[in-house]
């Protein structure tokens, strides 16, 4: 059995001119969550669609479980479980029926179907909802049930395109448990993010892609002891950012605030006071991936 | 929760063709419009009323190489291929544009072990069907009408099925250049001629031979040819070259459309 179930190297993906994934390399080892974490336009889903085998690399290698997108997708796609960006739901069909006929893609007897279907709509929430059309479910609903649908080939590696994107906190949560509760169960799980609480919450792994490059590689943890002091102290104010000269490791300039990187974001604090600055507003909190990104490419991730 | 476990073995592939399951999928979809999917049959019935029955009262008899025959007989053959053509181009025009365009539902079948060839296939198919039954309720309808004159009039189904192959293949090969709904104007530029001038309302020969040769350009004419030979029992070789041209047709929008689909699907 392999233990990659995908390594790519020097992965290429152009549409005319234009480099979308600018040679990248990444491994997923079996039974890892593992993240893509970027801002829009960084190549993720250019990305995701070459794993998913629906969109061909311009060059490099990759290998999906052991073998070659190009001439084995078929092999390939029925052990992958997809849940893209946008959902691509079947508006004529109802919850139910989604299910199925995606069961039946994978050649699945409507029996078998049938009785992953109740589980499947349970894991999603979606029982009572069963035979309602697509189009009036909520966000939420319509990405549990993508998440669902993904899972019906019982899949050994699932794609999750931004899993949480457009939902609401409490939605977001109830997603982060049921992807949690499929790691557990052993799967191996690939998940793009532009939110750096996600990509904290459930990758072991991740990348940092922007532009299409990689700009960084490792835990969560890993990242941000790398690429930061460990604690963060943002202020707001009046006086131009050089009277902070000399505080902290590094001071970073936003468009409303400032971040000082420090160590000791208390003592950093206590000398902003000490000469005689008095910021608006201050806050001190611990170093996060947004930090971590902002130092690998001197901008912010959202914005 | 059992269902979810994963490292299960994977459904085992049974290769090949899963043109099938886009069948499969639209059956499902059309449970639900079932008097759309019957309104289809209306349309030649109507024909025949109004044409073969009406116009057939005025027109009296018409000479069919050594034959004479009642004009609703010629006539009906043609009103079959015609709704073929007509059938299998809305299906795989107006469609299958809105389908790539707005529906995001091939993207998620080829996120499956489905390929674009299976996706063109089974909406072919899917047509295909279509035309099938139709074809099916036509016959009755003319055989209601004393127009069946022999078992080889059933052969009139499959030589219809072949112009509904022929035109959905080609329709969905057009299809997949089209950029927006006022390019579907020009599928009425061309299959209107085709329905008017293919043999379909009067025997080829009150035509000058110029014109002739223009009209067996028509791939509606082949399949007009074709029917008739069947409804009417009068075979020759000529019926092979008239199956050929139409197979070839179809063949080849096939090829086109999957290939295309693969193109603009697979980016
Ligand atoms: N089919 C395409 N044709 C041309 N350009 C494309 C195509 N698909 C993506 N791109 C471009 O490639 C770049 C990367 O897009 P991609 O969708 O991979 O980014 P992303 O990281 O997923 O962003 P987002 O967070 O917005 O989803 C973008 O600039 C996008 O415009
Ligand atoms: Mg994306």
């Amino acid at each position: 059995m392999i233990e990659d179930l995908v390594e790519a190297e020097g992965l290429v993906k152009r549409f005319g001119d234009f480099t979308a994934v600018d040679s990248i390399d990444f491994t997923v080892g079996r039974g890892e969550a593992f993240g893509f974490l970027g801002p829009n336009g960084a190549g993720k889903s250019s990305t995701m669609k070459m794993i998913g085998t629906v969109s061909p690399a311009t060059s490099g290698t990759l290998r999906v479980l052991g073998m070659d997108p190009a001439s084995q997708g078929r092999q390939i796609r029925s052990r992958l479980g997809v849940v893209p960006q946008d959902n691509s739901l079947d508006m004529e069909l109802t919850v139910e029926e989604n299910l199925m006929i995606y069961g039946r893609y994978f050649d699945l007897s409507r029996r078998e179907v049938r009785a992953r279907i109740a589980d499947l709509l349970e894991f999603a929430q979606l029982t009572d909802r069963r035979t309602s059309k697509v189009e009036p479910l909520s966000g939420g609903m319509k990405r549990r049930l993508t998440i669902a649908r993904g899972l019906i080939n019982r899949p050994e590696l699932i794609l999750l395109d931004e899993p949480t994107t457009g939902l609401d906190p409490q939605a977001r949560h109830v997603l982060w448990d049921r992807l949690y509760r499929l790691k557990r169960e052993g799967a191996t799980l690939i998940i793009t993010t532009h939110y750096m609480d996600e990509a904290e919450q459930l990758c072991d792994r991740l990348v940092i892609m922007d532009n299409g490059r990689i700009v960084g590689e490792g835990s969560p943890r890993e990242l941000i002891d790398r690429h930061t002091s460990g604690e963060v102290l943002e202020l707001r104010l009046e006086e131009p950012v050089g009277a902070l000269s000399g505080i902290g490791d590094h001071t970073e300039e936003l468009a409303d605030r400032v971040l000082v990187a420090s160590r000791d974001a208390e003592s950093a604090l206590a000398e902003v006071h000490a000469r005689g600055i008095n910021p608006a507003m201050s806050l001190i909190r611990r170093a996060t991936l947004e930090d971590v990104f902002l130092t690998l490419t001197g901008r912010t991730l959202v914005d | 929760m059992s269902a979810l476990t994963t490292r299960t073995g994977p459904p085992t592939l049974t290769g090949g063709w899963r043109a099938h399951r886009v069948l499969e999928r639209n059956l499902m979809v059309s449970k639900r419009s079932w008097v759309l999917v019957l309104s289809g049959f209306f349309e030649p019935v109507f024909y025949l009323f109004s044409i073969g029955v009406g116009v057939g009262a005025m027109v009296g008899d018409v000479q069919v190489g050594a034959r004479t025959v009642s004009y609703a007989a010629f006539v009906a053959p043609a009103l079959l291929s015609s709704s073929a053509m007509n059938g299998a181009v809305f299906e795989s025009t107006l469609n299958i544009f809105f389908k790539l365009k707005w529906g995001k539902v091939y993207d998620a079948m080829l996120s499956t072990p489905l390929r674009p060839a299976d996706v063109a296939a089974g909406e072919i198919g899917w047509s295909l069907l279509r035309g099938g039954l139709y074809a099916i309720g036509f016959m009755v309808v003319m055989a209601l009408f004393g127009l069946a004159e022999s078992w080889w009039t059933l052969m009139a189904i499959p030589a219809a099925l072949l112009i509904g192959f022929a035109f959905a293949s080609v329709g969905m090969a057009a299809t997949t250049f089209m950029r927006s709904w006022q390019d579907f104007d020009l599928i009425n530029v061309v299959t209107l001629p085709l329905f008017l001038f293919s043999a379909t309302f009067y025997p080829l020969d009150v035509y000058p031979p110029a014109i002739q040769t223009v009209t067996r350009i028509s791939p509606l004419y082949h399949g007009v040819e074709l029917v008739r030979a069947f409804t009417l029992g009068m075979f020759d070789w000529s019926l092979a070259g008239h199956a050929a041209v139409l197979l070839g047709m179809g063949l080849i929008g096939l090829r086109v459309a999957s290939g295309r689909l693969e193109r603009l699907l697979l980016a």
